[in-house]
């Protein structure tokens, strides 16, 4: 491989491709998961953050990792753009990640909020990474309105479901210029690798390693498998043989020039 | 087997013992349970009917054991699934359920487990509630705390490191009234994060004053779905209408509420009805107003002052169990909520299974969170509404929790509303 393979957001450059969810699980078990992932940008929710809780998620983060600090929790623009200055007044970077949802049992992102959401909070010089349903259109959007990455869903937040929407992320893949990070529904090590094979700039999961029997072990297979799968995918997928191999006995065989 | 609910107080004037037994005993004399009486709002009843025919239409003992094994193996799990496993054929399979309620639970929460405290501001109530502490007719310590008396619980809760505040009074609108309930409100934003309420259900435009005071979570308790029962049971007072309590969610949806509260009173009726009336509430309104925060109680009857017989009847730990898996499985995103009527052993292990949100540090009494926290003495106290069966402070919560493996949350809400 030629030269460092690293990715860019905001004027910050990432040799990781791993973004790490820090809800759900333990805090103590934070700082061990973000060294066994090798991650170097973690997303975690103000509305967590925002509190007098002795035990404060923002203590547990190691130093040198970039925040990501996201807005779950709100419902359209107006209130995606004050989580994320507060997010800011808490200490917690430029970046952010928006997220809006307007229903509570799916968990589904907002396109057309998010979109007006990215456009303000890019204005005001943010890092902005929108999670958004897989929709072209909308993904254009997000580019003309400031985003520095588009955050296609894979599958609904939670569901482990994987890459239920795999052919329109590969849309985004295809025709959109900024990173295309992978995120929600990735729910083991071999659909995230997947996700890079196909060219992904990265892929965040959350409550994959949440759930599993050992945090920090899961945080280190998923660190694996995307290095695989952007390995191969530098590599240049190499054909795949059909099912029964190929004829003995071409089919265009009889054309004489 | 049936809860003798009737006591009778030596405190009572002869009229008022006359007025109590009339009631109890001759239906005649209580008024139309299904009548909104003059104020109260009226608005659409999709919801309730939505939720009542299919409720009406339920036998639990019409289902068998490949209803429930099917409703296991469903991704989705249905309203006709979730009527299998509210059954009686359900119970063998409680282990099963268990084990996939508690991926659900972690898919959608992880391993968090929210605390909260509620704070009774008053006990006086205007009901006749038979099985209630708070009873108009039980004689009890009545006691409403004035503003200065709610700031110095607040703060004695706050410094304990609580950020999530229930505050509760007795169904009394002529004792606490709104602009009393409104005030606590806005002193409670000082201390808390998040301030929720459970107190009497207002008009659409009372929950919307009481949300700029600063509340975003109404709960109430429907107590029993079943309203020829309710009728029993609720003789006399504004709590009797039994309709106007079913669509207080929904007026508090209405009113701009993040999010509501859902429950049956487990004991008082056939308590799988009541389970599924519960849950399809919730489901129905959900439907109807996506954006809403939803979540499940489960009390159970306890004793109360006066009546220490009062007891869940069939509603054993495993049926509670059972019920809240179904709730898992058939609202897998909502909040399930369990309150110190439960043990600490009962508590310590549903966490792990489906309840998302405990209280800590509880008293359901007026105005003694200085005795109950510190150990000083308080001049006066309001009786309790029932008796609590998990005194745990939260430290100890905080402590039990993490040592399951779970973490423990005091915030998980940003209130946006005073941000620019």
């Amino acid at each position: 491989m030629e030269g460092k393979d690293t990715f860019r957001l905001g004027g910050k450059e990432f040799t990781s491709r791993f973004i790490l969810g820090s809800g759900k699980y333990s805090l103590k078990l934070i700082e061990a998961a973000v060294k066994d992932a090798g991650a170097e940008i973690i997303t975690l929710a103000v509305r967590r953050a925002n509190t007098r809780e002795s035990e404060n998620i923002l203590d547990y983060i190691p130093k040198n990792v970039t925040l990501l600090p996201n807005t779950s929790g709100a419902r359209d623009a107006t209130e995606a753009v004050r989580i994320a200055r507060l997010a800011r007044e808490l200490g917690c970077g430029d970046f952010v990640k928006i997220e809006i949802m307007r229903d509570t049992k799916y968990l589904l992102p907002d396109n057309a909020e998010t979109i007006k959401a990215t456009s303000i909070l890019a204005d005001e010089g943010f890092t902005v990474l929108p999670y958004m349903f897989p929709d072209l259109n909308a993904a254009r959007d997000l580019v003309k309105a400031g985003a520095a990455a588009v955050m296609p869903l894979g599958a609904p937040i939670g569901s482990n479901k994987g890459l239920a929407a795999k052919e329109f992320i590969q849309i985004l893949i295809d025709e959109i210029d900024l990173p295309i990070i992978v995120d929600a529904g990735i729910g083991r090590p071999s659909q995230a690798c997947e996700a890079m094979e196909m060219g992904a700039a990265a892929v965040m999961a959350n409550t994959a390693l949440a759930t599993a029997g050992d945090v920090t072990r899961m945080a280190s297979a998923f660190k694996k498998a995307i290095e695989a799968g952007r390995e191969a995918y530098l590599a240049g997928l190499g054909r795949v043989l059909q099912r029964g191999g190929d004829s003995s006995d071409p089919l265009t065989g009889f054309l004489r020039d | 087997m049936e809860n003798d609910f009737y006591v009778d107080s030596e405190y009572l004037s002869k009229a008022a013992l006359e007025k109590k037994h009339r009631l109890e005993n001759d239906p005649s004399s209580r008024t139309n349970h299904m009548e909104y009486m003059p104020g109260m709002e009226i608005i659409s009843h999709d919801v309730m009917r939505n939720v009542m025919s299919r409720v009406e239409a339920y036998d639990p003992d019409a289902y068998t054991a490949r209803d429930v094994q099917a409703a296991l193996h469903h991704d989705r799990v249905t309203i006709e699934d979730l009527q299998a496993l509210l059954s009686p054929a359900a119970a063998p399979f409680l282990e099963k359920m268990a084990e996939r309620a508690r991926i659900e639970t972690g898919k959608h929460f992880g391993n968090t487990v929210y605390i909260f405290t509620p704070l009774y501001i008053a006990n006086y109530c205007e009901n006749y509630c038979v099985y209630c502490g708070f009873n108009c007719y039980n004689h009890i310590q009545r006691m409403k705390l004035t503003g200065d008396q709610i700031d110095h619980e607040m703060k004695i809760i706050a410094d304990s490191g609580m950020e999530e505040i229930l505050i509760l009074t007795g169904e009394s609108r002529a004792a606490s009234s709104v602009e009393y309930i409104g005030d606590a409100c806005r002193r409670a934003k000082k201390y808390f994060r998040n301030v929720g309420l459970e107190i009497y259900p207002v008009n659409s435009d009372e929950y919307r004053y009481l949300h700029e005071c600063g509340a975003d979570y109404v709960t109430v308790f429907q107590e029993t779905y079943d309203n020829v029962k309710y009728e029993t049971l609720h003789l006399m007072g504004h709590k009797r209408v039994w309709p106007y309590r079913f669509e207080a969610q929904e007026r508090a949806l209405m009113g701009g509420m993040r999010g509501v509260g859902f429950s049956a009173l487990l004991g008082l009726s056939d308590f799988r009805k009541d389970a599924l009336a519960t849950a399809l509430h919730a489901y129905f309104l959900q439907r109807k107003y996506p954006q809403a925060e939803i979540s499940l109680s489960c009390p159970r009857l306890r004793p109360i002052i006066n009546n220490d017989k009062i007891n869940p009847l069939d509603v054993g730990e495993k049926q509670l169990c059972q019920i809240l898996c179904a709730y898992r499985l058939f609202m897998p995103y909502a909040g399930i909520v369990v309150s110190s009527r439960e043990s600490a052993t009962f508590r310590n292990g549903i966490v792990r299974i489906a309840a998302t949100k405990v209280s800590a540090g509880v008293s359901t009494g007026v105005g003694d969170h200085e005795e109950k926290y510190t150990g000083n003495q308080s001049e006066t106290a309001g009786d309790e509404q029932f008796e609590i069966s998990d005194s745990r402070s939260l430290k100890a919560m905080y402590q039990d929790i993490s040592s399951e493996g779970l973490q423990p949350v005091l915030n998980d809400y940003v209130d946006v509303q005073d941000i620019q």
